[in-house]
């Protein structure tokens, strides 16, 4: 098996949610009240080997997102460690030059790029300011890595606005390449496009992930193409990963009840009239996640101890990891 | 079967812009069903969404209908003058977008939006309209619906604001209900508890309902008939069973087939080459030629439709056998 790339244990984040200046304000007139805290993030913890794509799914308010964050860098974290080949990330992000290697590829191509830069400088500025490679011959470099990603050499001289959205998640994947990265992270990165161009971008990061071997992350809520792109897939709810397995393990016998519940709404192409049935209950509130196991409110095989009892993962007999305290009564 | 109360015929929407003449809707037709589901599918650029602002006389300057003609009931809609058009909405045809946020006015209580909604149209007492916003809210599938009327739009999630814009919706008892993308920003298990309940009511109400989306599968589970369209133009319609189970266009076999859950896990997608044409230069010809693997000359010539069934209809020269 392939050397661990990246390793999270116990990774958390908190938000302290309020306006700040009033919200002191009024703890000074009327007494300390504790402040909302939102826990975006619960004790997650996770492996990435070399080469190999990790997918994370779930639904809005998952956590998903500053999950990808905090193991992209650009966050920090509440508690927990993160390390990448086998070093601690406080070290290496003080490192400006080897913490390029952890790239990032967001959702919204438009609001990620600089609309007053040029493609050319989009892509090349960073790779110029780390010494990736000399002034002199930036241009060729960039011509070289936007023909990876399928543009045209004259987009050197375009801006942002000039490209349509498939476009746009090139440059964004061109910008992360041009840096040599050894893990990227993409959250959403294929959510906002359209089937035929979603498919172009999937097989794009194919190609890439093939040639250079890099390993990934992919941050979707998307079932389909995590189970297309991935090997291993982390199923979280309202902060916490709830189940953890090899993508075909996963959706050929889902263990724990939620990811049972998101396989069965994930819709299909079929001819199959589906009975569409009304799923209990809504996503709750990250601001107040229920008690106990934070799925029972909406779980069908939910007893009076999922109330009480916060499941931790543990691994059943195929492999996969899961938090469910009943699971094996079914 | 029974007979169609809505027709589109021979629609054409263009936008007269500085750049040129953007022909966005060119030569639509198709019509509905009471209790049927029709869907418009097709990618950004495809021209579904115009044609449902066009039916519900919502196309701005610089664009307008050029030709064609929308009738509901044997009622001519391009005819109507604008106030007409104004009580004809919501009366008769309601609409449904994709961001509830936009379509709520955030400085309003959802009791205040829905009761302006019925007031606008007809003279009934307080007492009345709170008994009707609380059975369309109820048919809807919202929980507590006296609570879900004192409350803001912000106060709510993604999912019941989209609902209490579909309850609106129904307010009125409108024929038919065009849906723009209504579940697309939502997560899967909502999708899922929102589509239960607009079908039962377009099954009770016998409602007739346009659903564009860019999703196949959501239309796989739930459309009655399909209408494909690209870069403005038709280019195959049927029945579900039609498109999804035999379908003939080659653009049509080429979005099922780039859908993830069409391809092997781990292989590369079958993707569609190239990208669309700019609607400013379009030729005479079939729009998705310069894309297709089976265009011949012949392509570049103006596409007739061609029936293969009395359902299914389709416009290419070099259609797919069965």
């Amino acid at each position: 098996m392939n050397e661990m790339i990246f390793e999270a244990k116990d990774l958390s984040r908190s938000f302290t949610v309020g306006h700040r200046v009033f919200g002191d304000l009024a703890n000074r007139f009327m007494g300390d009240r504790p402040p909302t805290v939102l826990r975006a993030v619960d004790n997650v913890s996770l492996t990435l080997r070399e080469g190999e794509t990790l997918g994370v799914v779930g639904e809005s308010g998952c956590g998903k997102s500053t999950l990808a964050r905090m193991i992209a860098g650009i966050l920090p974290v509440s508690s927990g460690e993160r390390h990448f080949r086998g070093e601690p990330y406080d070290s290496l992000l003080a490192r400006k030059r080897d913490a390029l290697k952890i790239q990032m590829v967001f959702q919204d191509p438009l609001s990620s790029l600089n609309p007053r830069l040029r493609v050319g400088e989009i892509v090349g500025e960073a790779a110029v300011l780390h010494g990736l490679v000399p002034r002199s011959r930036v241009k060729e470099y960039v011509i070289d890595i936007l023909a990876r990603v399928g543009l045209p050499a004259d987009s050197l001289g375009r801006y942002p606005h000039q490209f349509s959205g498939g476009q746009r998640q090139r440059i964004g994947i061109a910008r992360s390449l041009a840096v040599k990265p050894d893990m990227l992270i993409c959250d959403e990165a294929v959510a906002a496009l359209d089937v035929s161009v979603q498919a172009q971008i999937i097989n794009l990061l194919m190609d890439i992930r093939r040639d250079s071997g890099l390993a990934m992350i992919f941050i979707s809520h998307d079932l389909s193409v995590i189970r297309h792109l991935c090997d291993r897939v982390a199923v979280m709810y309202l902060g916490r990963v709830v189940e953890l397995a090899e993508t075909e393990q996963l959706f050929a016998s889902p263990a724990h009840p939620y990811t049972r519940m998101l396989l069965d709404g994930m819709p299909k192409i079929s001819l199959e009239r589906r009975k569409f049935m009304p799923i209990k209950g809504e996503i709750p509130s990250p601001l107040s996640p229920p008690s106990g196991c934070h799925f029972h409110p909406r779980c069908p095989i939910a007893t009076e101890n999922c109330r009480r009892t916060r499941p931790e993962l543990r691994e059943i007999a195929s492999g996969q990891v899961h938090a469910c305290l009943n699971v094996e009564a079914i | 079967m029974t007979e169609p109360f809505f027709q589109v015929d021979g629609l054409n929407t263009w936008f007269f812009t500085r750049q040129g003449v953007i022909k966005s809707v060119r030569d639509i037709s198709f019509d509905l069903r009471r209790g049927e589901v029709l869907g418009i599918v097709g990618e950004s650029g495809s021209g579904k969404s115009v044609t449902g602002m066009s039916i519900m006389g919502q196309i701005d300057e610089p664009g307008r209908i050029v030709s064609g003609s929308i009738s509901l009931d044997g009622q001519e809609l391009t005819a109507l003058t604008f106030e007409e058009m104004r009580r004809f909405r919501g009366r008769k045809i309601a609409m449904v977008f994709q961001n509830p946020l936009m379509t709520l006015n955030p400085l309003m209580r959802v009791r205040d939006q829905m009761y302006e909604a019925i007031s606008e149209h007809e003279d009934v007492s307080r007492r009345q309209m709170h008994d009707r916003c609380i059975e369309v809210l109820m048919a809807v599938g919202i929980p507590s619906p006296e609570e879900r009327l004192n409350a803001y739009p912000h106060e709510m999630s993604g999912g019941m604001r989209q609902r209490v814009v579909i309850a609106t919706a129904l307010l009125l008892g409108p024929d038919m209900i065009i849906a723009d993308e209504p579940t697309t920003a939502l997560d899967v298990t909502i999708q899922a508890q929102i589509i239960y309940h607009i079908r039962r009511q377009i099954d009770e109400r016998g409602l007739g309902m346009v659903w564009i989306t860019h999703d196949l599968s959501t239309l796989s589970e739930l459309a009655d008939r399909i209408m494909v369209m690209y870069a403005g133009a038709m280019m195959e319609i049927g029945t579900t069973e039609d498109i999804i189970g035999v379908p003939r266009h080659p653009y049509t076999r080429k979005l099922l087939g780039s859908v993830p859950s069409r391809n092997t896990p781990g292989e590369k997608l079958r993707q569609i080459p190239g990208n669309m044409p700019s609607l400013l230069s379009l030729g005479k010809g079939c729009p998705f030629a310069s894309r297709c693997e089976r265009a011949t000359e012949i392509c570049g010539e103006p596409v007739p439709a061609t029936q293969l069934s009395a359902t299914h209809h389709i416009w290419c020269y070099h259609p797919f056998e069965e």
